[in-house]
């Protein structure tokens, strides 16, 4: 025991260390900070190391060349002893990592942590979420598969439309003409050295601040912060009601850390790593890509904004919303913390939180896709056919060979694109179904070209019967008028 | 002036030295600004586009549309697979082609075919075309891009060598397929 004081105060004599960690430890916090709420940020930093840790493991076996990616993965999964493992927990710590971050920073918002004298924290913290989900975007391009290829595309079209600049933007974003072996090197040189470089900067910043201007207090609903004497009241209140940090208040931020690494290992293990999925050859094109699930709800908005809205939402749309949340301390940088009390804050985190997460799930099933092997997999059901004449079943075989059911479903399978036609006989006339196959419109392709009229005749004469037995087809009244009338004047001339 | 009577003669080699420190940093950043910039200039004037053999006019039947594959002209050796790209060839009648980019002119996921209807479908956004490229629906705001081509001693010749985006490609935007 002797001997090991005696070795700690040789190197304290020299490096002069332990006084100031002392000092940083036992610095006394306001005890009400004390909180399971406080935990999230000091997770983050967990699962920030844990990501250190295993993707160095992973640099040791991975090869970022256009060529071996991929295989070098493999090798991972299947060859190299608990690669998988070291895959999955770098993998599923990535998922924990945005959904941490996300959770601190609400968590942060809605106790009014961001305001005075704490907006610097908030906005290098504004940083270190861009760069986490950076790390993200680049992670999932260094699993060198069909997603990361095609998601790659998808970024590169994004970038393209930048007024002037989006060609040039292109070009540097993938190294080259294309997405190839450079660009793979140089998303592997930003996802290992200059984003972690960066964060590791940041979240000194970020931690240095929340020991010089102290943790945020418990917010008290009516203790309104104001900026002449916030921090005589803090100083104040640490003072009289404030406790060291070691160990009253990092127990339950060791309980947590530890709890989340659990909560990672236990997913990698029960879930395994993620992919890779097929080889990245671009002449292989029966693949559906589809990215992370924290940038599905991107991929859902894109399908459903409307054409002529997108290039503006996309260029324009993150810049506002970057800008928001940087001026957010000097909009309400003073006033009231608590969110019992900041009924808007809690409205937003709320419809914020609702529509991302209806895009997630929107974006779970694609909709909007058209079912690319409706045709070979998809018959049309028996029982629409029962009692029908040669003519309409005619019709039913131009519907199935046409592959109307990539878009519409009918007994229940077929796509979402278009309208379920079970019973579209009820909402269109016979003329408006040879109008809508025809010419198309809202949002259908127009078919004209592609049926002969005898096989529009029979794809008509075959969706009029699709109503529901106890329904009529629609019809146009007007026309019966019409027909009445022409043929009243030549009833008499009949004998 | 009496200013100048407090300059020492540290502070004005300091002063010096930073001024040195800036000039080479300034010699420097010449070369690295154009290593990082070398993969748009090297670009510059169409110069990763060249003419691209995809087979024998025989080999695309008249009045269907075939995929058809090609190594991209710029290679780098750690490329793998990436270079070798794929392509739809129409071929309306005799020597009248259309050559497509895979790419859907939304946001780049590969389009396929779909003989029967006689459609272009975009598994990623919902993106359909009509077979002359044409946009029939979806969130494309453009027909499908089309490389320029050319039929040389019986050969499907394409100029090709950059992805096509919404953006890019001028070569390829330019020429906006005729209406359905």
């Amino acid at each position: 025991m002797r001997l090991i004081a005696q070795i700690g105060e040789w190197f304290d004599r020299r490096l002069e260390l332990a006084a100031p960690i002392r000092e940083v430890a036992e610095h006394r916090v306001p005890r009400n900070t004390a909180s399971w709420f406080y935990v999230f940020g000091s997770a983050a930093l967990t699962i920030f190391i844990l990501q250190l840790v295993t993707g160095i493991l992973l640099a040791l076996i991975y090869v970022p060349s256009g060529a071996e990616a991929w295989s070098s993965l493999q090798a991972l999964n299947h060859d190299v002893t608990l690669g998988w493992f070291v895959r999955a927990l770098h993998g599923w710590g990535s998922n924990f990592m945005v959904a941490v971050v996300l959770i601190h920073m609400v968590q942060v918002f809605l106790f009014g942590a961001y305001k005075f004298p704490r907006e610097l924290t908030w906005i290098v913290g504004v940083f270190l979420l861009l760069m986490t989900l950076g790390m993200a975007f680049s992670g999932q391009v260094l699993r060198f598969d069909q997603d990361a290829y095609w998601g790659l595309g998808i970024g590169a079209s994004i970038a393209s439309r930048v007024p002037i600049m989006g060609p040039a933007i292109v070009k540097m974003m993938l190294g080259g003409p294309i997405i190839a072996g450079a660009t793979l090197s140089r998303f592997f040189a930003l996802h290992v050295f200059v984003i972690p470089g960066t964060l590791i900067l940041l979240i000194g910043v970020h931690l240095l601040m929340v020991l010089k201007l102290g943790i945020n207090d418990w917010p008290m609903p009516g203790r309104l912060v104001k900026r002449a004497t916030y921090e005589a009241e803090y100083h104040q209140m640490t003072k009289e009601d404030g406790a060291p940090f070691v160990p009253y208040a990092i127990w339950k931020d060791l309980f947590f850390a530890a709890f989340i690494l659990l909560a990672v290992a236990a997913c990698a293990l029960y879930f395994g790593p993620f992919g890779p999925t097929g080889f990245p050859d671009p002449t292989i094109i029966q693949t559906v890509p589809k990215p992370d699930y924290f940038f599905l709800w991107l991929y859902a908005l894109l399908s459903l904004l409307p054409p002529s809205m997108e290039t503006p939402a996309l260029l324009i749309g993150p810049v506002v919303a970057i800008v928001a949340l940087l001026l957010l301390p000097f909009i309400s940088g003073e006033g009231e913390k608590s969110w019992r009390r900041r009924p808007i804050a809690v409205l937003t985190v709320l419809l914020i939180a609702i529509t991302l997460g209806t895009f997630t799930h929107l974006a779970e099933f694609a909709p909007w896709s058209p079912h690319m092997n409706a045709w070979s997999s998809a018959p049309v059901p028996e029982r629409f056919l029962r009692g029908t004449t040669a003519l309409e079943r005619q019709g039913a075989l131009v519907f199935q060979g046409k592959q109307c059911r990539n878009c519409h479903s009918l007994g229940e399978t077929g796509g979402q694109r278009g309208p379920a036609l079970d019973s579209v006989a009820v909402r269109l006339t016979r003329d408006q179904l040879i109008r809508q196959v025809i010419q198309g419109g809202g949002n259908m392709p127009a078919y004209g070209k592609n049926l002969s009229p005898a096989e529009t005749t029979a794809l008509v004469a075959f969706l009029v019967t699709l109503h529901p037995p106890g329904q009529a087809p629609a019809r146009d009244a007007s026309r019966d008028a019409v027909l009445r009338e022409m043929q009243q004047p030549s009833a008499p001339a009949q004998p | 002036m009496s200013n100048e009577d407090t300059v020492s003669r540290r502070g004005l080699f300091m002063k010096l030295g930073i001024l040195f420190n800036g000039v080479v940093a300034a010699a420097l950043a010449v070369p690295i600004v154009r290593f990082v910039l070398s993969s748009v200039t090297r670009g510059r004037g169409n110069a990763y586009l060249s003419w691209v053999p995809l087979g024998s006019v025989s080999d695309f039947p008249e009045g269907e549309t075939r995929l058809a594959t090609f190594r991209n002209p710029y290679v780098t050796p750690t490329d793998g697979k990436t270079v070798d790209t794929a392509c739809w060839v129409r071929r309306i009648e005799g020597e009248q082609f259309q050559v497509f980019a895979v790419n859907c002119a939304h946001l780049g996921c590969p389009v396929r075919w779909f003989q029967q209807s006689g459609l272009f479908m975009c598994p990623c956004h919902g993106g359909v075309y009509y077979q002359d490229g044409s946009r029939a629906s979806g969130p494309p705001e453009r027909g499908l891009f089309e490389y320029p081509h050319k039929v040389q001693n019986g050969l499907v010749t394409i100029q090709a060598g950059e992805l096509p985006t919404p953006g890019a490609s001028a070569a390829m935007i330019g020429k906006k397929p005729p209406c359905a």
